[in-house]
């Protein structure tokens, strides 16, 4: 079984073409939905396409839409790597978001280059808190982390909508009073006036380190090298001498702290508030985007681009068509990438290797 | 041993982006795709010339996030959009944002669009939203349903804020409550507790005390968050607890929440009062009457005020009693259930509120 | 001669493997027939294919002169072809006679008269001195009548030609007689047998004849009284093999391992471990001999800190191990090839050199201030793939894809690099084959010759004899005995690890 390994065995057509194909034959399948609403597909495609890739303004929003996307798919795919299943990317970046919003508001008079870091950091320790909390219970008790987190995404969206809307609110509002103004992420439309009015802002940089850390964590680091050896085989990394509890809650952590990221772009770089609601499933959408960005960070990134054009997407064709059309895409995609993984991969590989059979003959 | 499933099965590991080795199959593959995607767009654009529509001729939208369908004032406004085009020839556009941070997305998408020039934001969470984008597009005009008015802060000149007294209406309401209660007990469930359903509440109990001094008024909130204005089991719960402490009117000013209320009447045999519309259909008579939010007058006011070229922004439009922006219901449908002396005595409270002879507590 | 098989030309590919190369055949009527070769050498696949699991690519199958096509097993079923793979394919919560009727119920009837067919089944298994429990659950018998419950199971589907793939793999000593006494009587009875194996002896104890496969080839067919299992050896593995492990004597020193009185209860409260008493010393291997399940896993798991033991010492070079997390029982100077490679030995998933610093990893060569030495893990690996000969030879295979003697090979190396002064090896060699084996066992002893002390625990008695110089047997949790030398019989042995023998007071003092 040595031998040289057929192409179509090799990551990257399993990791970026067999996903590619997906996607296109995803949209094949969104056009007939398109179709029995009575729209046009490729005017409506067309649309999609030209508004969210047509121009600074719509690559902005689709920007600003991807970054959140990047933390909570980052957040489930770290996770992933340890063998667990983080469902709770929501509540830890409600948690986090909300705890950079709490101590924007009270520190006002700092200087940007304390401040800034400040509210980064608070959002890592909010959604760390949070990712910790299951972590915990998952090494100690053994309680599974699935079920804990959706618990504590309930927990943490009742805390701080109860926060956001009863204690530190502006009255008449559902939202807090505003962070101090050197904790403000500049928006690209400062530098770049194309982006005139799209509250993109440099948040996304942040982004793309976090992935380049989680990256270099899990490929190059001797904590990262253990926490793989636990998520794919817990009984050798104990034989390994390798903490196994340690690292659940590690990871689950970790994983909170890059959810609890979120903040960033809305809090400090758009609205320079917290709102209640401000997130609706960015974290679930996280499990997508790991799963479609394979749990590789820079998977992720792609994915989260992705589906950042497809919310800012159906923004923009839903004049023409129901929003819940624009839903019934994602799932789509979702579906299709998902199950494309073992389905694609298989027919692929044996349509090419009868073919190359065939040749050989 | 099965050497093909081996191989199937040690390929998943390495998850590395690599773009070396990468077999020329693929990158053929890339390339088509990214050439594709342009040529699509491209031919699309030459085949299709759309009749675009005058600049500033049509009315453009933003729905509150899951508003749609509220049987409310979301509902309400669409239903001034369509008066709009019945009887103004008005084209309107409307889109319905997924989630917090698309409100102002949405309401920049419809200010690009050359053919809209007017604009509404429906519910109050719009504020800030509708006011920074009022500034960046000044050409245009804004309007936004139960805008937060706050005078020490400037309002855009393109931009009215739509505020009704809510409290006017409630007050009418409650004062059928207050007459018509055979045990001395109606109830209040509002949605998100708020200054704004702190208002309904208000005028509610200043009416049913007005009428009937001794009567107790039950009060409670479905919740803290938005969520409280899309939960009907709640409101049903709260409902059949109300209703079994000894209310017998209940006036609900929760959104969706409130069908569970409606859902309750109906179960126990009691009233419901209904809010922004005219709920009469939800529980056919068990909605005693409806405390009306004209969110469609608003909305079709001010497309005709905009159409008329008398759009007059930078400070509040409130629609009162006064202004039939707010009133009850009574029509054919739930005249049997009130007793003419009732309504006479509430239609002479109206005229002295309208005539400010009563003064409505608002907080 | 009347041939019950023959196989001509078979060629089956599977990707760019070929698994079988133009592969001709042919067994005789009423005889049997041993197929050897080492693992991976096409044997299985050959079998799979005449019992209809594969479809060749070309190449004729003829079944008593007659040319059938065979597209499932069903086909070879209905021909009289019967297998008893290697793992067994009963419901384990089925009784006897239920898997043996599955899916060959007798359908004219829509109810089935257990009854009768209970007395055809029972005649059937007189008939071939086959006693099995026929209404006791699958899950509660031993293996050795597990096989017997599927050697009835075909004959039951009227098949005169069996296939048995390993049979002997997971049985004692004693089972193994049973079974080819069974095998000799189907043969009286004009049955045809193909044994598939790779343990030579079997092959020269049984077999009328023998084919050797190689590398999807067969490189030897003769008849066996005209061979020898030397010959048999070379021409399995390609090259001229020592099939006795040679060794010096040992040159015992100081105890470097030291058990007294360790017992183990588990979770469940069952005494798994019965106050276990021996040590190992420097520059031996003391073999432990013993039927799966009696205690061996537990007292490895014990040794190397995966479980706490309930009461007991276990000293390591005079430091008590007890209660040290693993890592320190593995810094205290312990190396250990646990049974099973796959559930603890590797991560599959991870390349050769990534599993070649497992538990090794924390090492100061390994490790710069932020992050790993990629250039001193790379180097490790290709050190130690040389050294071992992993194949293939590259640290960036993943290990999912090797062999699995060469996955052993990689576990072997990684401990052995930990240069400890003990080292625990349990099943070192299972599933893997000649070649491999020796390679393992020289390492083994090369390391016993350095001076370290090896803990050698195995099912495989064969192994336990020609490395061990000493063996305890264990049996029900208790050192039942301990031979002061490796010269003792296999059935002497057999005897004592299924009880039949020993006391464990009066082991435990020796």
């Amino acid at each position: 079984m040595a031998e040289k390994r057929h192409w179509l065995e090799h990551s990257i057509t399993q990791n970026f073409f067999v996903p590619v194909l997906a996607v296109v034959l995803s949209f094949a399948v969104g056009a007939i939905f398109i179709a029995i609403v009575g729209q046009n597909p490729i005017e409506v495609y067309y649309v999609l396409f030209s508004q969210t890739l047509g121009n600074e303004y719509g690559i902005g929003q689709l920007l600003f839409k991807t970054t959140p996307l990047i933390f909570a798919g980052l957040s489930v795919a770290i996770c992933f790597k340890a063998g667990l299943f983080n469902i709770g990317a929501e509540g830890q970046l409600q948690i986090g978001a909300f705890a950079t919003a709490l101590v924007g508001m009270y520190t006002f008079g700092v200087p940007a280059f304390i401040e800034i870091p400040l509210l980064v950091l608070a959002g890592i320790v909010g959604g760390g808190i949070w990712g910790f909390i299951p972590g915990y219970l998952k090494a100690k008790t053994g309680a599974h982390e699935v079920i804990n987190t959706i618990m504590l995404n309930f927990v943490a969206l009742a805390l701080v909508s109860y926060f956001a809307t009863n204690i530190y609110n502006v009255p008449a509002t559902v939202h807090t009073p505003s962070i101090a103004p050197t904790g403000r992420i500049p928006r690209f439309d400062v530098f770049f006036s194309g982006f005139e009015g799209s509250p993109v802002n440099f948040s996304i940089l942040i982004a793309i380190v976090a992935a380049i850390f989680v990256w270099y964590y899990i490929d190059r680091t001797r904590p990262g090298y253990e926490l793989r050896v636990v998520g794919l085989n817990a009984k050798a990394a104990e034989f390994g001498g390798i903490n196994v509890a340690r690292n659940l809650i590690l990871s689950m952590t970790i994983g909170g702290a890059l959810a609890g990221l979120v903040g960033t772009n809305y809090v400090m770089g758009y609205k320079y508030y917290f709102e209640e609601g401000f997130s609706t499933g960015t974290g679930f959408m996280g499990i997508a985007v790991a799963l479609l960005g394979n749990n590789n960070p820079f998977g992720v990134i792609l994915a989260a681009l992705l589906f950042g054009m497809l919310e800012y997407g159906g923004l923009v064709i839903n004049t023409m068509v129901p929003k819940e059309l624009v839903s019934i895409l994602q799932a789509i995609v979702i579906i299709f990438v998902i199950s494309s993984n073992k389905i694609f991969r298989k027919t692929l590989v044996n349509y090419m290797k009868t073919r190359t059979l065939s040749v050989n003959q | 041993m099965r050497p093909e499933f081996e191989n199937c099965r040690n390929t998943s590991s390495k998850e590395k982006l690599s773009w070396r080795g990468a077999p020329p199959f693929i990158r053929y593959y890339l390339v088509l795709l990214v050439a594709l995607l342009p040529v699509s767009l491209g031919l699309q654009s030459c085949g299709k010339q759309q009749p675009s529509a005058p600049p500033n001729s049509e009315v453009g939208l933003v729905f509150d996030v899951g508003g749609r369908g509220d049987k409310s004032f979301n509902d309400a406004a669409y239903l001034g959009l369509q008066m709009a085009k019945d009887s103004l020839g008005i084209k309107y556009q409307y889109i319905e944002p997924g989630g917090g941070s698309d409100r102002e997305s949405a309401l920049r998408q419809l200010a690009n669009k050359k053919s809209i020039g007017l604009i509404f934001g429906v519910g109050f969470i719009f504020t800030d939203d509708i006011t920074n984008v009022a500034k960046d597009f000044p050409d245009k005009k804004f309007a936004c349903i139960d805008y937060t008015y706050d005078s020490t802060k400037a309002v855009p000149s393109n931009l009215i804020p739509i505020e009704f007294r809510e409290e006017e209406g409630s007050f009418l309401v409650g004062a059928i409550a207050g007459l018509m209660t055979k045990t001395g007990k109606v109830g209040f469930i509002g949605g998100m507790e708020s200054p704004l359903i702190r208002k309904f509440q208000v005028g509610y109990q200043a009416g049913v005390k007005y009428v009937n001094p001794k009567a107790k008024v039950l009060v409670a909130y479905a919740g803290v968050t938005g969520e409280a204005f899309k939960n009907p089991a709640k409101g049903k719960e709260l409902a059949l607890s109300q209703y079994s402490q000894g209310a017998d009117i209940i006036y609900h000013a929760s959104g969706v929440t409130g069908l569970g209320v409606f859902e309750a009447a109906r179960e126990m045999n009691k009233y419901a009062i209904g809010v922004d519309m005219d709920q009469w259909n939800e529980a056919p008579g068990h909605v005693l009457t409806s405390m009306v939010k004209k969110g469609n007058m608003a909305v079709y006011d001010i497309i005709k005020e905009w159409k008329q070229g008398k759009f007059k922004g930078g400070k509040p439009e409130i629609f009162g009693l006064r202004d039939d922006g707010v009133d009850f219901v009574y029509d054919k449908n739930n005249m049997p259930l009130i007793p003419k002396p009732v309504y006479d005595r509430v239609e002479q409270l109206k005229n002295e509120i309208i005539a400010g002879k009563i003064k409505v507590p608002a907080s | 001669m009347k041939y019950a098989i023959e196989l001509v030309g078979i060629t089956k590919r599977f990707a760019r493997t070929v698994a079988n190369d133009n592969v001709t055949l042919s067994v005789s009527a009423g005889s049997i027939h041993a197929l050897v070769g080492e693992n991976g050498a096409g044997k299985t696949t050959l079998m799979e294919t005449l019992y209809g699991i594969y479809q060749p690519d070309s190449g004729k199958i003829r079944i008593h002169d007659t040319e059938v096509a065979i597209k499932s097993p069903q086909d070879s079923i209905r021909q009289g072809i019967g297998m008893v793979h290697q793992h067994f394919m009963l419901v384990p919560t089925l009784s006897v006679l239920e898997n043996i009727i599955l899916g060959a119920e007798d359908t004219r009837n829509a109810f089935l008269d257990l009854a009768k067919t209970s007395e055809r089944i029972t005649a059937l298994a007189d008939k071939f001195s086959l006693s099995v429990p026929l209404n006791e659950k699958v899950q509660d018998l031993g293996v050795g009548i597990q096989q017997r419950v599927e050697i009835l199971k075909a004959l039951y589907r009227k098949a005169d030609i069996l296939i048995l793939d390993e049979p002997t793999a997971v049985l004692t000593p004693q089972e193994s007689t049973r079974l080819f006494g069974i095998l000799s009587e189907l043969k009286q009875q004009g049955k045809t047998i193909v044994l598939i194996t790779h343990k030579l002896n079997e092959v020269m104890e049984i077999s009328d004849r023998v084919s050797v496969m190689r590398k999807g080839k067969i490189v030897g067919e003769m008849d066996t009284p005209t061979t020898s299992p030397q010959e048999i050896a070379e021409l399995m593995v390609g090259r001229p093999v020592l099939l006795r492990v040679e060794k010096s004597k040992a040159n015992t020193g100081k105890p470097v391992l030291s058990i007294s009185n360790l017992s183990y209860v588990d979770r469940r409260g069952v005494e798994i471990l019965k106050n276990v008493n021996f040590s190992v010393a420097s520059g031996e291997i003391l073999g432990i001999a013993g039927v799966e399940g009696n205690g061996q896993t537990q007292l490895v798991e014990c040794i190397t800190g995966l479980v706490k033991p309930t009461s007991g010492t276990i000293s390591l070079n005079g430091v008590n191990l007890v209660g040290f997390p693993v890592k320190r029982v593995f810094d205290s100077g312990l190396a250990h090839v646990p049974e099973d490679r796959l559930k603890r030995g590797l991560v599959v998933d991870f390349t050769v050199k990534e599993n070649l610093i497992l538990g090794l990893h924390t090492r100061q060569e390994f490790n710069s201030r932020l992050s790993m030495r990629r250039s001193a893990i790379e180097q490790n690996a290709r050190m130690l793939i040389k050294k071992y000969d992993v194949r293939p030879d590259d640290p960036d295979a993943i290990a999912r894809g090797l062999s699995g003697g060469n996955q052993q090979k990689v576990i072997i190396a990684r401990e052995l690099s930990r240069n400890a002064q003990l080292i625990v090896a349990s099943q070192p060699t299972r599933g893997v084959d000649i070649g491999g084996t020796e390679f393992i066992h020289r390492s083994i002893i090369s390391e016993r010759d350095k001076g370290k002390a090896v803990l050698l625990i195995s099912a495989d008695l064969t192994e336990v004899l020609s490395l061990s110089d000493r063996i305890a047997v264990i049996y029900d949790g208790m050192i039942v005995k301990i031979f002061p030398d490796n010269k003792v019989e296999e059935s002497e042995l057999g005897l004592f690890m299924t009880g039949t023998k020993g006391n464990g007071r009066e082991a435990s003092l020796a």
